[in-house]
């Protein structure tokens, strides 16, 4: 009975899945281009572009009413032939960069793209530090050193008392 | 170095610090206008029905300072900066030209004729366009605008206290002086 259960919650989980996947490629209805190859450039253009009123959300996800207004802006340059490049110029001269969801490299922007590998940098030479100490205790450990007269002494006790025992 | 139990503790502390400054001082919804220091742009809007003369890019560069004020009827925040407004009107220091965005005529109309009018000229956009030509994101926002027609500077939201003190009136002394 509970393999049964497990087979139809998995089954749900397939079809909720699905039913939502599906749900994400909606997009909102109003005016789109007629042609199919500009619309698609549209969209990736849309997709791009930050909802300013909504912040972290695509002008594309966003039903604000900004996002209606910048969505057919951008249908519009992409009709007249602007180049991908062009619209989002065309955006960036009045909101920024910010209105880019991804920050372009700039002098502005160079410590957040380069940190990343810096952090890595500082990482690894901290990493290199710890791991270089470590195997120098392992190694110095692993040395033979001759023993000290006291230890030569005891080993000789033990031995003579080992034979005495097995002698009787 | 005993201390050195003290390294993630220190970390720790920084971040907390940043992130306390960040969550009291730092405001994310505000986002600094890329047109500050550029030109006006260009655009020529009729007035909303009954209030002032119409509205265009060739007014906000008559050699005076001026207010450009972004405002709707449907705007609760406007209601909020709007005695401020009317209290710059009646100083009269500067001029201020209302920019009605998204409306209707006939509801701007009768919102100014409730609430009083501080502008002396206003321009009806209705689609939106000038106001995204002008970066605008959200109702109200107010632009100070140069003589030559320059966004000087820009404030989000409500004029608040703070607003009036540090941005507009230091600029308008600056005009006069």
């Amino acid at each position: 009975m509970r393999r049964i259960g497990a087979v139809y919650g998995a089954l749900a989980f397939l079809v909720l899945s699905c039913a939502f996947a599906n749900n994400a490629f909606a997009v909102f209805v109003e005016d789109r281009l007629s042609d199919p190859v500009l619309e698609e450039r549209a969209r990736e253009i849309s997709e791009g572009i930050r909802c300013l009123v909504c912040q972290n959300q695509s002008i594309m996800d966003s039903n604000a009413d900004l996002a209606k207004d910048l969505r057919s802006i951008v249908r519009e340059r992409v009709a007249a032939g602007d180049s991908d490049d062009d619209v989002r110029n065309y955006l960036v001269s009045r909101y920024g960069d910010w209105v880019l969801l991804s920050p372009p490299f700039r002098m502005k922007t160079a410590l957040l793209w380069i940190s990343p590998l810096l952090l890595f940098g500082v990482g690894a030479v901290f990493m290199w530090r710890f791991m270089r100490s470590r195997s120098d205790k392992i190694s110095s450990a692993n040395e033979l050193q001759p023993l000290t007269p006291e230890e030569i002494s005891e080993l000789e006790g033990v031995m003579k008392n080992t034979a005495e025992k097995a002698d009787k | 170095m005993k201390l050195k139990f003290l390294a993630p503790v220190l970390t720790f502390l920084v971040i907390a610090a940043v992130m306390f400054y960040a969550l009291f001082h730092l405001d994310p919804t505000e986002i600094p206008s890329e047109l500050i220091d550029h030109k006006t742009p260009e655009f020529s809007l009729s007035a909303v029905p009954g209030y002032g003369e119409s509205l265009s890019s060739a007014d906000l560069k008559a050699g005076k300072i001026t207010l450009l004020n972004v405002f709707a009827s449907w705007c609760v925040a406007c209601l909020a900066e709007h005695p401020v407004l009317m209290e710059l009107k009646r100083q009269g220091k500067i001029e201020i030209y209302g920019l009605n965005y998204k409306d209707k005529p006939d509801a701007a109309a009768k919102w100014l004729s409730k609430h009083g009018n501080p502008y002396t000229r206003t321009g009806m956009d209705l689609k939106g366009r000038v106001g995204i030509d002008f970066g605008v994101y959200g109702v109200p926002e107010t632009f100070i605008m140069g003589p030559d027609g320059t966004i000087l500077d820009k404030i989000i939201g409500p004029i608040m206290e703070k607003d009036l003190k540090n941005k507009i009136l230091p600029r308008i002394q600056e005009n006069l002086g």
